[in-house]
């Protein structure tokens, strides 16, 4: 059985295709200025990856920001839906799921079946999003793989105190002018980025086990903050944790393929 | 006798030399270095445009962001006063003052004295301010200079949805994508930014004469937006209405002067005795001191 899902992000898409409940490919790119372009995109080159074509999709399900506009999805869920999916399929003992995207992070918490049981989400605010650390890495010049490991290097950090991704720019700036460390300043944006992720945590409370998804959750440095801030250890997935959106919308994708499947098979038995 | 204001801002640093209630010299400058430096590398320049000496200062106040890393100050004085002093000498029948600044925006009503009645800023986002329309710039390459232009040309503006600056910043590119005008879209940011900018002028009593200051007051297209939301006169300067802070500042430092024994006042000229790492001292410094 070969399903596939589709993530279309406000700043990355993920395609993912799975066969007989293991992953066979996945790709992540850059959006593209329009949904429909960057899920053919995306879902061509896991396709190809994986040597296959759209026909050998059984059900393809899509998710994210974009999900009403791809042509090739037959059903589309909410990428909070999806997350907490997804993270429950790596880790079944997961209540507490994470996800920092590009322009939104939300707090999900999942029942032992994955189900949705509450959320919160910051959309309104760039502030605790992977946009704020895309624009604190272009004031400082580095790419946005470089503000985690250059982080943990540092002894000092240095405190950043506004909300707003803007405000805090200017606060960036100014320890530049100080010449601080290049890691003492990376090092207070991932303690900033952190600080923010921990505010929307306390309002929907955190019940183990946790685990942190979406492209933040390569930053070694904002997960080590946060699990200090939090008090907690999070669960490691084995798996990118950019593609947790489109795995969970891949799983649905199975699970409606088989709904469909016992519904024939019982309109054969009558 | 000379004074100066210095209103160190979180974009622009702006400083006003005053003799007698009257400018004698204004100077602003993007901020690049730290603001020791900037700040007294701009009162020298203003001091030579004027053809005046360090030791001419008699008192200084610094405000704004980085009022306290002014080194030339003898006063501290938070924006609000010095806004409130400031667009009271420019137009003195002032009752409500806007103020949109590099990042921030705050609006106060004041009485006849130039007492603040009553105010309401926003201090946490940069929604509706300069750097707003920085960003949005910047996403459409254009000059900042230009979006006025472009806005004026717009008949159909486009809807932005987002209030956070680098949200709206990604909502312009995605316009761009599907086709719209760059007018358009310009037109719209400035119409959203009224939106910010009226709830924010909500909070206070809107009493005439509503004055606009800082550097977006320059923006024609966003103070006409406003007038069309409330339906009222609003007045501009005819001074550049970014200096406001810097003018209250100076103001305030005339006074402190006036309140101070003639014996006591050379010992308050601090440009003449301080050094700031990497400024040079010009010339007619050195052989004021020398003499």
């Amino acid at each position: 059985m070969i399903v596939a899902g589709c993530d279309v992000g406000s700043l990355s898409a993920e395609a993912v295709i799975m066969n007989n409940g293991s992953i066979v490919s996945y790709e992540i790119i850059r959006v593209r200025p329009r949904p429909e372009q960057s899920a053919a995109e995306v879902m061509n080159m896991a396709l190809a990856k994986a040597g296959m074509t759209y026909d050998d999709i059984e059900y393809c399900v899509s998710t994210g920001y974009g999900r009403e506009r791809i042509p090739f999805a037959q059903g589309n869920i909410s990428e909070i839906s999806c997350h907490g999916k997804g993270a429950q399929w790596c880790i079944p003992s997961v209540r507490t799921v994470i996800d920092v995207g590009g322009q939104d992070c939300k707090v999900i918490k999942v029942d032992e079946t994955g189900k949705l049981l509450n959320f919160v989400m910051n959309d309104k605010c760039a502030s605790g999003t992977g946009r704020f650390l895309e624009f604190m890495a272009k004031v400082l010049g580095v790419g946005i793989e470089d503000l985690g490991p250059k982080a943990l290097e540092s002894p000092t950090p240095v405190s950043i105190t506004s909300v707003c991704s803007v405000y805090a720019e200017t606060e960036v700036l100014y320890w530049v002018y100080e010449e601080k460390e290049l890691s003492d300043i990376a090092c207070g944006i991932n303690r900033a980025m952190a600080d923010r992720v921990k505010g929307l945590v306390k309002r929907v409370g955190i019940e183990e086990n946790v685990c942190i998804t979406g492209g933040v959750a390569k930053n070694v440095s904002v997960v080590k903050n946060l699990e200090d801030m939090l008090q907690i250890q999070s669960q490691k997935l084995d798996i990118d944790p950019q593609i947790v959106g489109a795995l969970g919308a891949c799983l649905f994708a199975k699970e409606k393929l088989l709904k469909q499947e016992n519904k024939q098979f019982g309109e054969k038995v009558v | 006798m000379i004074v100066a204001g210095c209103d160190f801002g979180t974009l622009a640093a702006k400083v006003v030399l005053m003799q007698d209630g009257s400018i004698i010299a204004s100077e602003v400058s993007a901020i690049k270095a730290v603001p020791e430096k900037v700040s007294t590398e701009l009162i020298y320049k203003g001091l030579s445009k004027a053809g005046l000496f360090a030791d001419d200062v008699a008192f200084a106040v610094s405000t704004g962001w980085g009022k306290k890393r002014v080194p030339f100050a003898n006063l501290n004085v938070t924006e609000m006063p010095c806004l409130a002093r400031g667009a009271q000498w420019l137009i003195p029948s002032a009752r409500t003052i806007l103020d949109i600044g590099g990042q921030s925006c705050r609006a106060m009503n004041i009485n006849e004295a130039g007492k603040i009645i009553k105010y309401s800023s926003n201090d946490k986002c940069a929604a509706g301010t300069g750097r707003f329309f920085e960003l949005i710039a910047e996403a459409l390459e254009v000059e900042v200079d230009d979006l006025i232009k472009l806005a004026l040309q717009s008949k159909d503006p486009a809807r932005i949805s987002t209030q956070c600056c680098v949200f709206a910043e990604s909502e312009v590119v995605t316009l761009v994508n599907e086709g719209r005008e760059v007018s358009d879209i310009v037109a719209g940011v400035h119409d959203s930014t009224v939106l910010r900018l009226a709830s924010i002028l909500g909070m206070i009593q809107i009493t005439p004469d509503i004055i606009v200051t800082g550097g977006c007051a320059r923006n024609e297209r966003l103070v006409q937006g406003l007038r069309d939301y409330f339906r009222v006169e609003i007045k501009t300067p005819s001074i550049n209405p970014q200096f406001a802070g810097a003018i209250g500042a100076a103001i305030i430092a005339q006074e402190k002067i006036a309140e101070t024994r003639p014996a006591e006042l050379d010992d308050l000229k601090l440009l003449a005795r301080i050094t700031v790492p990497g400024v040079e001292v010009p010339a007619e410094r050195s052989a004021t001191l020398g003499s």
